[in-house]
Parts: C-alpha cells; structure tokens; sequence
C-alpha cells in the first residue's frame, strides 16, 4: 500500500527526469546552458530570494504585532493574511495589477517628485508579485511559535537587565527561527514555481522579465525534452532548498533534542 | 522598537501587499459593473465556472479517500518507507505548476509513457481528464497534512477500546476513527477545494484552453485579460466572481480552525 | 471465568518484557498484578486482552486456547488508564457501544446501558459528553462501558493512574463492592502496593519481566519470596544479612543482648503511628513504626540514645 501511494507521487517527476535524458548529457546541458534558459533561472533565483527575504522580515513582524499586539480588527486583520492561500494565483495577478499596473491611482506628481506605482514589464512586477504569494508561508509557521513561547523567559532576560532589542535578538529570535526558516523553505518553493501571479503583470519579455517557471511554459509546445532539462534544474533547486533549509532548522534546533 | 510603530510597520506593509490591491480591484469591477456582468453570464464563462466547480468536486473527493488513507498509513501503518511517504507527500506543493502539466504531459502525451491513451482516442490531455488529473496531483497534501497531526494526538486508545468491545476492523474505522478526524477532514477539504479552483499553471498547460469546452474560470481570467483590447472589465468581473469565492472559503477556513486543527 | 497464563515471553527489539511467565487467575476472584515501572505487568495484562501479542507462551481463557484470537473474540472488558473515553459520543452511546455493535435491539440497549450507569452511580449523566466529566467520573464509565458486554474477564491497565489521590481512594473502595456484587474474573494492573493490597484477592508481584511471587496479599506482606518482594511490598530495613519491617523493631532504653544503638534523629507524628528516624554509630539510617502511645509511654524525644532489635526478621538464602 505503501509503495502503491509512493508512485503515485513519484511517477510524474521520474517522467520528467526520464524525459530530460531524451538528448543525452550533451543536449541536457546545452539547453540548461543556452542565453536564455540561463536569464531565466537567474532571474528567478535573484528575485526570489529577494521576495523571500522581505517576507522573512515583514512576516516575522506581522506574526508578532498579531500575537503580541491588540487592536480593532486585529482578527479580520489575521484572516486576511491566508487570502494568498485561498485566492487562485491569476487572480493574485490581476488583484496586484489593480494597483501596481497601467491604470494605477498612485501616480503623483509633486513638484519634481515623481512616484509612479506601474510596474508592468519591470522586475519590481515580479518582486511585488512574489511578496504576495509568499506573504501567509512565513506568518503561518511563526505565529504558533511565537504563541508557544513562554514570555517567562524574556522576563527573566529583562530582570537581568537586557533591553527590548537585546531581548528579542538573544531570546526571542533564537526561538522563533526554526519557525522562520521553515516558511522561508516553503516560500522559496512556492515563489521558485509561481507563475498564475507573475504571467499577467511581467509580461513575460526574455531575458528581462521571463522567470523560469514561464520560459518552461513557452518551450514545452516546441521542445520537450529540452524543457524537460530545465524542469529538471527547477526541480533540483526546489529540492536543494528543502533540504539545506531543512538541515538548517535540524541544527538550530540541535539543543532541544535529547 | 516601540509597539506603535511596529503595528504600524506591519499594518503598512499589509496595506501596500494586500489589503490596498484588493480594495483596488474591487473597486476596478465596481466601475463597470454592467460590462462584468456581462462576462460573468458568458455562456462560455459559465460553462468555464460549471468545469472549474466540476473538476474541484472530483479532486475534492478522490483526495479526501487519498488522503485519510495515506494519513493512516503514515501514523498507523507498520510497513517500513511510512517516513519516506510523509516526506515525499509533501511534494506537490514544493512544485511548480508548469512542473506537474509537464510531466502529465510527459506520461500521458502523444509520446509519454501512458500515450496509448491518448493516441487511441482515449483523450486525456486537451480534455477533461487531464485537467482533473493535473487537479488531483496539485491539491494531493491537503487531507493528509491536516489529518495526520490529528491522528497522531488522538492515539490509538480509543480504537483499542473499540475492538475490546468487540468492534471489527470497519466498525472501528466508520464508528471510532473518521468521526475523531472528521474536523480536519474538513478543515483538509475546504483547503483542497481553494486550491483546486485557483489552480492556474498545471492546467494551463494541459487543457487546450478551448473556450466553452476545456476552459477553467482561472484560465478564462487569463484569456479575458490578454484579449481584453482596453476593455477590463470581463477580467476584473470574472476575477471578482473568483475572489469572492476565496474570501468565501476564507470565513469557512476561519470558523473550522478552533475545531482542533494545528494553526 | 478462569484465566491461565503459561510461559509468556515478549521481546520489544532488545528488551526482555516478559520472560517465561506464569500465572493462573482462578474464576470470580480479583487478582492485581503489582510491580513497578517497567515490570511488564501492562504489556501482560494487554496480551492477555489481545491488545499486543506474545512471542512464546500461551493464554487460556475458561480453559480455552485464545493465543491466536483477536481482541474482539476474547470476550474481556477492558479499562484503560486514561480512559480511552469515545470523545465524539454522549455518555449513552459510549457504554452502549459493545451493544450496538452487536446489533442488540434500541429498546433492549437502552434499559442495560440505564442499570449500568446505576450501578456507577452516573444516572443522569447520560447525555453529557466525555470532555463534561470528571476523570473519576469518565474512569467509572469507562467501567460501565467494559461491563456491558458482559465480559468473560475484566481487566485493568492502572485504572485509577490519573486520577487524584481521594478519587483514586474512593475509586478502589468502590471497585472492591463491585467486584464482590458482580463476582466478575477481574485482573487489575498497578504500582500501587497499597492498592493492590486493598483491593485483591490474590496479588502476583513482577518485576523485570518476572513473577516474583504469587500469593494473598497477607501472605506477600508477611511471607516475601524474596528481597524484592520483602521491600517492593511494604517497607523494609537490611541489616546485615536479614530484612526487618519498621514495625518489626523493639525500641528499649537500655541495651539488651543483640540490641544495636541509634540515637532518635526526629519524631514524625501521624496521628495514632508514629515514625522515629534512627541513625546508628555507623551513620546508617534507619526508621522503626510504633505507635504515639508507645512512644509517649519510652518518654522518647529528639537526641535521645535508644536500643533497637528486631522482633521478626527475614533472611534470603
């Protein structure tokens, strides 16, 4: 039974693995290598980490001024962060060109400052785009850490003299990072593979705005097994991430293991 | 830093994110109501919802089956490679969308490893078929993530009481275990039903994307809005349709969550 | 319903849980198998349910071979420590689970599961859900629950475990007249040893593995087998080669013969017993039972030098 729903798993990426071999190494590697394909991958990995990265941050905030915070609205303010989650990606897209696209209400002139909030066909699409979907992953996995945390001990750090800062950086963040770090993980894949959000406002122009995940989209009609090369290299960056952040969290959390 | 401006920084960024582009859309559809609802009662527009709603039905409930029964192996099951399953089932939602049309269209295409189907007239891609496929494989985690956790807090106790009780294998299962998980069975399906209504990529690339006949809402989005010539409407009015469906399934993610499930 | 239990082993990996044992439980007595942690008394109790299943040995019950059967074949009440309480179904449905499932008529289900919740006193409570009670009160439905079926055999795995200490006290008192109303084959799992003394018929004392010693709990107090019986059941001193009991010691004011000297560290009072905690020239410590009017009659206090010898000693070969 076990290995009956292990294959139902497994057997559509062992079908793009195989499809990948279709050329050989040599044809493997000329795709993976070409201008293009490259501009891509990079562009992706920059602009994910990137979005990951602000999220990481803005998300850690939000997931304490919600856990240690009160105001009015404060739970319509923690239901809407799963709205990621639960609107379809296309629509994330269209929901973020609203505002960051050609008809923009924020474009504003003010004497020689100029703000101009459209970024259709820029990378700044894309970052906003990501920011967007990436938004719930790191909230979600460090709002019940933060909840667990026994405020007993940043009590302790502060009767011993340790201000606001000190404490959260030497008490609270240590404890919270696990948390962090798995949303990062699951961020990065999700940001490595979006494209629902990023097809509509990126406009998708090669070697400026074409993420991997849409260049695979367009190569697959004409040449499949080279797509299935660069599927491959997806496929092995969403895995390399997994585990290094995984091995990441298993040695920050080294100390609480027996 | 202080509590004010903390609140502030995150209320902020929200704003900037997520709460400033919704209310903007709203209010984008709002502007030309008569031209949205025009598009949203497209007969082709409708029969895009009647397939969405359709092939979320059918992922729904093959993956509430898949998913309680892999929960129970992975809790319950004696059989070595139970670990190796609740890593791997992980899986989909690691991947990318393209990723999974890809490799559908890797099996079961022309020349895949499955192509008998599609070459005998046994239409998988480019029809119905695939597009619940490429469903099933995307909301496959859901049931199985949710539940498992449950499984593991409530132990085998209860089960055990029940077969000193004289109860079978079925018995056991119909009377003592489902109703113990049956809120995160829920809470699993409301999950899986957003994500497979909001799939966008995977389907993308193995529909066809013929209006009227292979075309799901989020695809009709898309098509509406590349070949919208200045008119937006249509876009932001079926887009509308679907947000509200999320925000939806939101309040129902939102009334499910105390029920003991992990959040 | 008899019990008989012959040369059970089971092995978890490396661990020895049981080895090779035996034990008869004779039909309408209450039998408590006492030991501490790790002592496999659980894992024997459950194998004798069907709950877990041993690698060598077998288990007769009413003198039939049922190794082989599954838990529901067995026909044995089972009570967890913590409950295992259907959290999803009312009090009702809980006790009348073994019934359903046996497809007993409504009318017929309803009049048992009412004597039953009678005879725990939980009349009334029908209708509550497991998360409204009392654990006292969940562990008594939990008995109602296993005595529906009208079980061959009756078995407890630490029933009173979770409970509070006057609960628990209640408890046992309570399970003792039911036993002697319904005169159901009971076996009782515990730590505890005065519960176990309390309570059963017969007590099979374990430890690693291993039966100690079988026998009345009169007999096991005053009659050990062995040194872990003698101190696992009730408390003992070693001195020198013999074991003696803290109400086994004379205290004198002046030496006599074999007396050893201690001088009194302190006097703990409870009530009608009295403690004195001794500590001899080698400063080896020791404690003698008596009681307040002894004490008061030896005019005894704190510092004093006393002489202590034993009245009743055990020796082990």
């Amino acid at each position: 039974m076990t290995t009956f729903l292990l294959v139902i798993v497994v057997l559509p990426i062992a079908a793009v693995i195989w499809k990948s071999t279709g050329n050989g190494w040599a044809g493997f590697w000329e795709v993976v290598s070409s201008p293009q394909a490259v501009a891509a991958l990079k562009l992706t990995l920059v602009i994910s980490t990137l979005a990951v990265l602000t999220t990481a941050v803005f998300g850690t905030v939000i997931a304490w001024v919600l856990v240690r915070d009160s105001f009015r609205g404060k739970s319509v303010v923690n239901a809407i962060i799963d709205l990621p989650f639960a609107l379809p990606t296309i629509v994330a897209g269209l929901v973020i060109m609203a505002l960051y696209g050609p008809r923009t209400p924020l474009d504003v002139t003010i004497g020689s400052f100029h703000v101009d909030a459209d970024v259709t066909f820029t990378r700044g699409a894309i970052y906003v785009a990501l920011l967007f979907v990436t938004l719930p992953f790191v909230v979600r996995t460090v709002q019940p850490v933060l909840i667990e945390l026994d405020r007993e001990l940043e009590d302790a750090a502060k009767s011993l003299g340790a201000g606001g800062f000190t404490t959260f950086r030497r008490i609270v963040l240590p404890a919270i990072l696990p948390g962090i770090l798995s949303g990062v993980a699951m961020a990065f894949a999700r940001a490595v593979g979006e494209i629902g959000a990023i097809v509509l406002i990126a406009g998708n122009l090669p070697f400026k705005t074409e993420v991997a995940s849409i260049h695979l989209f367009y190569r697959i009609e004409q040449d499949p097994e080279g797509s299935a090369a660069i599927a491959v290299v997806l496929l092995a960056i969403s895995f390399g991430v997994l585990l290094g952040i995984g091995g990441l969290r298993w040695f920050v959390t080294r100390h609480e293991r027996g | 830093m202080g509590r004010l401006s903390l609140r502030v920084v995150a209320l902020g960024y929200l704003t900037l994110i997520l709460i400033g582009p919704l209310a903007m859309m709203v209010w984008r559809t709002a502007e030309d109501l008569d031209g949205a609802w025009a598009a949203i009662t497209d007969p082709d527009t409708v029969a895009a919802f009647e397939l969405t709603l359709k092939v979320a039905a059918i992922a729904v409930a093959v993956n509430t089956v898949f998913g309680i029964v892999c929960a129970l192996v992975i809790v319950r099951g004696n059989i070595r490679g139970r670990g190796l399953l609740n890593a791997f089932i992980d899986l989909p939602l690691a991947l990318s969308p393209v990723i999974v049309g890809f490799a559908l269209i890797a099996l079961y295409g022309v020349n895949g490893w499955f192509g008998w189907f599609q070459r005998n007239g046994f239409e998988i891609l480019f029809a119905t078929p695939g597009i619940v496929l490429a469903t099933i494989f995307v909301t496959l985690p859901f049931v199985a993530r949710e539940v498992v956790p449950t499984l593991r807090e409530i132990g085998t106790e209860q089960e055990q009481a029940a077969q000193t009780l004289g109860a079978s294998g079925w018995q056991t299962f119909w009377r003592i275990t489902l109703p113990s998980i049956r809120w995160a069975v829920v809470y699993g399906v409301v999950l899986t039903t957003a994500r497979a209504i909001g799939e966008f990529g995977a389907v993308a690339l193995v529909s066809g994307n013929i209006a009227g006949q292979t075309q799901t809402a989020t695809l009709r989005v898309e098509d509406a809005y590349q070949f919208a010539y200045g008119n937006y409407a249509p876009a932001y009015g079926i887009s509308f349709v679907l947000a509200a469906t999320a925000i939806l399934i939101l309040v129902l993610m939102i009334v499910l969550q105390p029920k003991g499930t992990r959040h | 319903m008899s019990i008989s239990i012959r040369h059970i082993t089971k092995r978890f990996d490396d661990f020895v849980a049981l080895d090779d044992v035996s034990v008869d439980v004779a039909k309408g007595s209450l039998t408590a198998l006492l030991g501490p942690s790790g002592s496999g008394k659980s894992t024997l109790l459950r194998i004798v349910a069907g709950l877990e299943t041993a690698d060598g040995g077998a288990v007769f019950i009413d003198e039939q071979d049922v190794t082989g059967r599954p838990p529901q074949k067995r026909g044995v009440g089972f009570v967890f420590q913590h409950y295992a309480a259907f959290k999803h179904m009312t009090v009702h449905d809980n006790v009348a689970f073994g019934l359903a499932i046996r497809k007993r008529p409504k009318a017929q289900i309803a009049e048992r599961v009412n004597q039953l919740l009678r005879l725990v006193q939980l009349e009334g409570l029908a209708k509550r859900y497991p998360s409204q009670l009392s654990g006292g009160q969940r562990q008594r439905m939990g008995l109602a629950r296993a005595l529906a079926i009208d079980p061959a055999v009756l078995l407890l795995d630490e029933p009173f475990g979770a409970l509070d200490a006057r609960v628990r006290a209640e408890l046992r008192d309570w399970l003792r007249r039911l036993h002697d109303e319904t005169h159901t084959t009971t076996v009782i799992v515990t730590h505890d040893q005065e519960e176990a003394m309390e309570v059963a018929d017969q007590v099979a004392v374990m430890s690693e593995g291993r039966i100690e010693q079988v026998g009345s709990p009169r007999e096991v107090y005053e009659q050990p087998a062995n040194e872990f019986v003698m101190t696992f059941v009730g408390q003992a001193h070693r001195l020198g080669d013999t074991f003696v009991r803290p109400h086994d010691l004379e205290v004198t004011l002046e030496p006599n013969g074999s007396t050893r000297e201690v001088m009194i560290d302190r006097i703990v009072h409870f009530g009608f017993d009295v403690r004195l905690d001794l500590v001899d020239g080698d400063g080896e410590r020791l404690s003698v039972q008596t009681t307040r009017d002894q004490a008061e009659l030896l005019e005894l206090g704190s510092g004093q030098i006393v002489y202590v010898r034993p009245t009743r000693a055990t020796t082990f070969a």
